[in-house]
């Protein structure tokens, strides 16, 4: 199968006082079509950079990113970013957000459309609250059908369940792999929590401390739904721990 | 509901209570002093009485907020368009600001003889007084709240591939919307607190009138405080007409949480 994200070759510094500061180094890896790869790495090690190069909100310094074989440079609604801290605009209300990226297009029901997504992420009944009405769960909830609702091929997650207690981060994880099993994307995952990438992807990159490089590759071959107190699971979190240089045993 | 009174006179009592001592403070210094210019509380509420009576008042009043209305409402017309542009266009940006930068710590008064000179004396130069005092304040709000749109909207916003249309439409001006309420609540306080400089230019009518022609016909000193305590009271309720746009459902968002 021909690859739908190539990475080739990523290089980026930003520059400070002290000279030009290497963010990204040399990165390469492709993602398949419908295919879920997460990035783990230590905090500050590069990975909001790497995604915002692909996901084309960042130009990088050397190398290229390819999708479906094309150079991709710019964003578009081919593959749509979620990040931590979110970005459903709190001036509209649930149903205006999930329209918003509909604005443009001929589609003859974008309500109808924007309740389906909203009903499917389990926000019935709640099309007219406005974000500061909602739970940060449920805000989740939002800003996953907003980018669902213009079908995306592309899922760029930036450590998308991060800000949320561990019980509503499972949820959410639960919540994802069973969209992704009505509706098939390509995801990119960044995450710093090895459990939830080992739970979501079907292989996980380790990365390096700043600047980021590709340190070690692990496929997850594990059918969902993935049990995580099997031994398997254990044994694949610790080897990513220690490739992150922590030991846990 | 009884809760609710309880705590309403909590929040109200003290400055009531201090209000109180400052009128007796004030009401015994005249007294004391036995002064035959300065008037007594009672006799300023008896020439505010007065005022209404002969009905003068209202015509003060009106031909004030006419002026104020019509000054602020060109500034506003003016500074927000300009606010959005110089706040979105860095060229503009860059142009414009330093100019505004000199032209805004200009106080109003010091514009009095360029509008006799341009307007002569009529309803016009208190109308550009006021205009000049209140459109700083917003152009400067509006530009700063462009510029603090926080980037992972603009950045969803262009993710999603809208039109500059939309953009516009959804995202910078509903962003920039309660900043714009800010500069419009200091555009309106500026401008009411230049009205009576600005109706220090012979006119016949207003509040800032009424105040300088007590003391020059008469030093009728109890009118001129009558005055300052309506122009305080009707700066109050404007103010507070302002607040009420701030709990408008487009806004609510920003004062929540």
């Amino acid at each position: 199968m021909p690859a739908k994200i190539v990475v080739d070759n990523i290089s980026k510094s930003f520059s400070s006082e002290q000279g030009a500061l290497p963010v990204v180094s040399g990165v390469s890896f492709d993602v398949a079509d419908g295919e879920v790869v997460a990035l783990v790495g230590p905090s500050g090690c590069g990975k909001t950079t790497l995604m915002n190069i692909i996901a084309g909100f960042e130009r990088p310094d050397a190398g290229s990113i390819r999708i479906d074989g094309a150079a991709h440079h710019k964003p578009s609604k081919q593959g749509i970013l979620i990040s931590q801290h979110g970005s459903v605009f709190p001036w509209l209300n649930v149903q205006q957000n999930l329209m918003f990226g509909l604005n443009g297009h001929a589609h003859d029901d974008k309500e109808g459309l924007a309740d389906h997504y909203a009903a499917m992420v389990g926000l019935q009944g709640f099309e007219t609250n406005y974000p500061h009405e909602l739970s940060g769960g449920m805000l989740k909830r939002a800003e996953l059908a907003r980018a669902l609702v213009v079908k995306p091929e592309i899922l760029y997650m930036d450590e998308p369940f991060s800000a949320l207690d561990a019980l509503m981060n499972l949820r959410m994880r639960n919540e994802l792999l069973r969209v992704l099993s009505e509706e098939r994307h390509t995801v990119l995952l960044i995450t710093h929590d090895v459990e939830e990438a080992i739970h979501l992807a079907d292989r996980v990159l380790v990365l390096s401390p700043a600047p980021a490089q590709i340190k070690a590759s692990f496929d997850v071959s594990l059918a969902h739904p993935r049990k995580l107190s099997s031994r398997y699971v254990q044994d694949l979190r610790v080897a990513i721990l220690r490739e992150l240089g922590v030991y846990s045993d | 509901m009884v809760m609710k009174q309880s705590a309403l006179t909590k929040k109200v009592l003290p400055s009531l209570l201090v209000a109180t001592f400052l009128v007796t403070l004030w009401w015994l210094l005249v007294v004391t002093t036995r002064s035959v210019i300065f008037p007594t509380p009672w006799q300023v509420l008896m020439a505010m009485a007065e005022l209404v009576r002969d009905g003068t008042l209202w015509g003060h009043i009106g031909a004030s907020l006419m002026r104020v209305g019509t000054g602020f409402a060109l500034a506003v017309a003016f500074a927000i368009p300009l606010g959005l542009w110089m706040g979105w266009v860095q060229g503009a940006y860059a142009t414009l600001n330093p100019i505004f930068q000199i032209l805004r710590p200009i106080s109003p008064i010091a514009w009095i003889p360029i509008a006799i000179l341009w307007f002569g004396v009529g309803n016009e130069s208190p109308i550009f007084l006021i205009f000049i005092s209140s459109v700083f304040p917003m152009i400067v709000q509006t530009v700063a709240g462009v510029h603090t749109i926080e980037r992972r909207y603009l950045r969803a916003a262009e993710n999603f591939g809208v039109s500059r249309y939309t953009l516009f439409r959804q995202v910078v001006i509903p962003a920039v919307l309660p900043q714009i309420i800010v500069g419009m609540r200091i555009g309106l306080g500026v401008a009411w607190l230049v009205v009576v400089a600005a109706e220090m230019i012979a006119l016949h009518s207003g509040l800032g009138y009424l105040i300088i022609d007590s003391r020059n016909a008469g030093n009728r000193y109890d009118l001129v405080i009558a005055g300052m305590v309506i122009i305080g009271l009707i700066g109050l309720s404007l103010d507070g007409a302002m607040r009420l746009l701030e709990g408008h459902r487009l806004v609510r968002w920003r004062y929540a949480r």
